[in-house]
């Protein structure tokens, strides 16, 4: 069996890496899973409720790097109440309790208080990372323990969280002694920032590549930093606005020319689109552009910036970049990969300023496109037939019609046909958000060609049962599945129940599952968590009814049972 | 109820005309396009409509825009066209409340306009100008730009006016402690 001594099996492992395949290792003999657990670095959980933060430690004695998820997805969009879950503390108490030499720390969709924050910042004495992606239930406090007590902090990594402001002096709060820093990003912040102390800061970091600022960063700050930080590789402004021809607009163009490293750019969260020529310079070396923050640059403006951008890979917009501005990035971003044009109405009843044709434009220009989010006024089968045989590579496909049942405009038709050639073309589709008039055909196009699909996200779509059943039997690779909307029900809920145990997790919202059905899938699946979310009306939703519909499915995986944090709005069957 | 899973539709007695099936598998569709309004009416969700509605009448968590974006990315700032009458001025002008960040800010904007110079300083400084900007309320009333919180004053400004002082005499137009912390706010940047 093993002709090599543990430490060599140990090293070979060394260049193993991925979740994936640490895991595939764990399983193939005793042996190998004692030597895998015990010299495991890097721990990704995806559901947080999946196993206990106990149970994490004692198999994982030496990791150093642990990422966790929490909410669902569909979290994201106000479909789960505040209160549900995802709390981190307990698992930084077992963490801290059992001594692990923690150094980078990665949460998405939790709920992190500034207890936990504190707690963090004083048990670990080498923590190195924090990456904290929408997440909620901390204030600028527990910034400032971060700051002052890790001191060796080398990333402070904040995206998109909702942080109350207390308006302290949490920057003021790192050491002076502290020049571990190589990335902070405090964009989504929302109060005021000591520019002093930032900029103090800045210059004992000589390591700094990363830095995002927020909104009360004005361009003469940013011109100051950027003085004493040439050598940044991502950059992302604040408020991008100053009051005439200034000499802060004058120095801030020649510092831009300094910086020869920045790669990626963003923020502009506020902007006065005529100072942007400043960075025209910059854009030429650019791989990531992200102005999905900035609003009020008009279609002109974005699309002259464009124009300089030849490198770009990432590029995130808002959607009154017009059709016509998606024609110029397929004719100057040729080696774009990840597109993603997001909404500038939110509420959705206006137009969108894009249309399948600013699409098929970029699947004409940019071939290597892999990753897509697209929210447009309306799609036809004829532009995604085409966007298909242009671009086969894709791995991402979410396509948003703001008309979410809206058919294709010049035929009427339901867009089946469309989807399906992109599942047929794509071979290596891993995730898919459909939307427009969609029938069960569509779902029985994804369960025949989607081999390699992982995630589904489906809402408004499908006649009958026979659509959740096409996916659920056909996408052997599915992880997670999200559907709201849709007329699914029991029948669809009950054939195959053993594949949940085969996927992270199952939503289901406004669909036609009943409790009883659910309470079936609960009885015969014990490794199962059969979550029921109930929040209006208490006194209608009755436990015994098992005719009601449900209003909120969400069902995963898990070692370890119901979990014993849940709100009383949500029942676990 | 789901008869539609074994192809039993076609011996479904009902009362409606033949091929009338497809009311039932397009409920979903067309309930969206209910609950939004989409030709143009206002209708309320159907009762067993699970959807929840906002109170602008959308469905929840439609477009999917995850609620950081969609606090933080969209202009949020709705116009406030007001009118500004001048006492003396052949005509009136109308200023967009939301492009000004306070009442310093704003008596900049007003001087502009009119060439009442003066008048920003005028409201911290009684005699060093001769006008003096009043607004009347959403209760009808005339009120002393400068007394209540700037955000305050935005939502409940209806109509703008700058009045010559003359016409006030013997009334306090000391400064108040909003217009005094809105104008030194101003002037540290």
């Amino acid at each position: 069996m093993n002709y090599f001594p543990d430490e060599v099996i140990e090293h070979v492992f060394d260049y193993v890496t991925t979740h994936k395949d640490r895991n595939a290792l764990s399983l193939v003999c005793k042996s190998w899973y004692r030597i895998e657990r015990l010299s495991r670095l890097r721990v990704f959980i995806g559901n947080c409720y999946a196993i206990s933060p106990e149970r994490t430690v004692e198999r994982f004695p030496g990791l150093r790097s642990l990422t966790l998820k929490g909410k669902p997805h569909f979290a994201d969009f106000n479909l789960v109440p505040h209160e549900w879950g995802g709390f981190v503390f307990p698992w930084i108490e077992a963490l801290a309790r059992s001594r692990v030499a923690l150094e980078e720390l990665r949460l998405k969709r939790m709920v992190v208080s500034d207890e936990s924050l504190e707690l963090l910042s004083r048990s670990f004495a080498n923590f190195k990372s924090l990456v904290l992606v929408s997440c909620e239930g901390f204030t600028t406090d527990g910034l400032a323990a971060i700051a002052a007590n890790c001191r060796h902090l080398r990333e402070l990594d904040l995206q998109e969280n909702e942080i109350e402001d207390n308006r302290g002096q949490w920057l003021s709060c790192f050491a002076d002694n502290c020049t571990s820093l190589v990335s902070l990003n405090f964009a989504c912040l929302k109060g005021e920032i000591n520019l002093a102390a930032l900029e103090r800061l800045v210059a004992r970091s000589p390591d700094l590549r990363v830095l995002r600022v927020n909104r009360a960063v004005p361009l003469d700050a940013l011109q100051k930093i950027l003085m004493k930080a040439p050598q940044l590789v991502d950059l992302g402004t604040g408020s991008y606005v100053t009051d005439s021809r200034s000499d802060a607009y004058n120095k801030l163009k020649s510092t831009l020319l300094k910086c020869q490293s920045i790669r990626s750019l963003s923020g502009f969260l506020e902007v006065v689109p005529w100072c942007l020529p400043a960075f025209y310079p910059v854009c030429s070396n650019l791989t990531s552009l992200n102005l999905s923050y900035a609003p009020g640059i008009y279609g002109f403006e974005l699309i002259k910036l464009i124009r300089h951008c030849v490198k770009l890979q990432r590029l995130w917009i808002l959607d009154c970049i017009g059709d016509k501005g998606l024609s110029v990035v397929a004719s100057t971003c040729k080696e774009l990969q990840e597109l993603r044009v997001f909404p500038s109405d939110p509420y959705g009843l206006g137009h969108a300023a894009v249309t399948e044709e600013g699409l098929v434009a970029i699947s004409v220009g940019c071939p290597k496109l892999h990753s897509l989010l697209y929210f447009c006024q309306q799609m036809t089968n004829a532009a995604l037939i085409t966007v298909a045989k242009n671009c086969p590579n894709f791995i991402r496909f979410r396509l948003c019609i703001l008309d979410p049942t809206k058919p294709d405009p010049v035929t009427s038709q339901p867009l089946d046909e469309g989807f399906g050639a992109i599942v047929q073309a794509c071979k290596s589709l891993r995730r898919l958000s459909l939307t427009g008039l969609l029938t069960d055909q569509v779902f029985l196009y994804i369960g025949m060609y989607a081999e390699q699909l992982e995630m589904l996200s489906v809402a408004f779509a499908g006649d009958s049962d026979k659509g959740m059943l096409y996916v659920l039997r056909g996408c052997k690779k599915l992880r997670k599945l999200e559907i709201r909307d849709c007329p699914f029900g029991d029948v669809a809920l009950l054939t195959d129940v053993g594949k949940y145990e085969t996927m992270r997790s199952l939503w289901m919202s406004s669909c036609e599952v009943t409790l009883g059905a659910c309470k079936t899938v609960a009885r015969k699946m014990p490794s199962l968590n059969v979550e029921i979310i109930n929040e209006h009306d208490q006194t209608e939703f009755c436990l015994d009814d098992d005719e009601q519909k449900v209003e909120k499915m969400y069902l995963y995986r898990t070692t370890v049972g119901p979990r014993t944090d849940a709100p009383e709005f949500v029942w676990t069957l | 109820m789901e008869k539609e899973g074994l192809g039993l539709e076609i011996t479904e007695l009902r009362l409606g005309l033949p091929g009338g099936g497809q009311e039932i598998r397009n409920e979903k569709k067309r309930v969206f396009s209910e609950i939004i309004g989409g030709d143009g009416r206002d209708v309320e969700a159907s009762g067993d409509r699970k959807s929840q509605t906002t109170s602008k009448n959308q469905v929840v968590g439609w477009p999917p825009v995850c609620s950081y974006r969609r606090k933080n990315s969209f202009n949020n700032n709705e116009k406030v066209y007001v009118k500004v009458s001048m006492d003396g001025a052949p005509f009136l002008r109308k200023i967009d409340l939301s492009m000004h960040k306070g009442y310093s800010d704003l008596a900049i904007a007003l001087e502009e306009l009119f060439g009442c110079f003066g008048m920003g300083e005028g409201l911290k400084d009684t005699d060093s100008c001769e006008f003096a900007p009043i607004y009347e309320d959403k209760d009808g009333d005339w009120m002393l730009v400068g007394d209540v919180p700037w955000e305050m004053f935005v939502e409940s400004c209806k109509r703008l006016r700058i009045m010559k002082k003359s016409d006030a005499m013997g009334f306090g137009l000391e400064p108040k402690s909003f217009l005094l912390k809105g104008t030194l706010k101003n002037e540290t940047k």
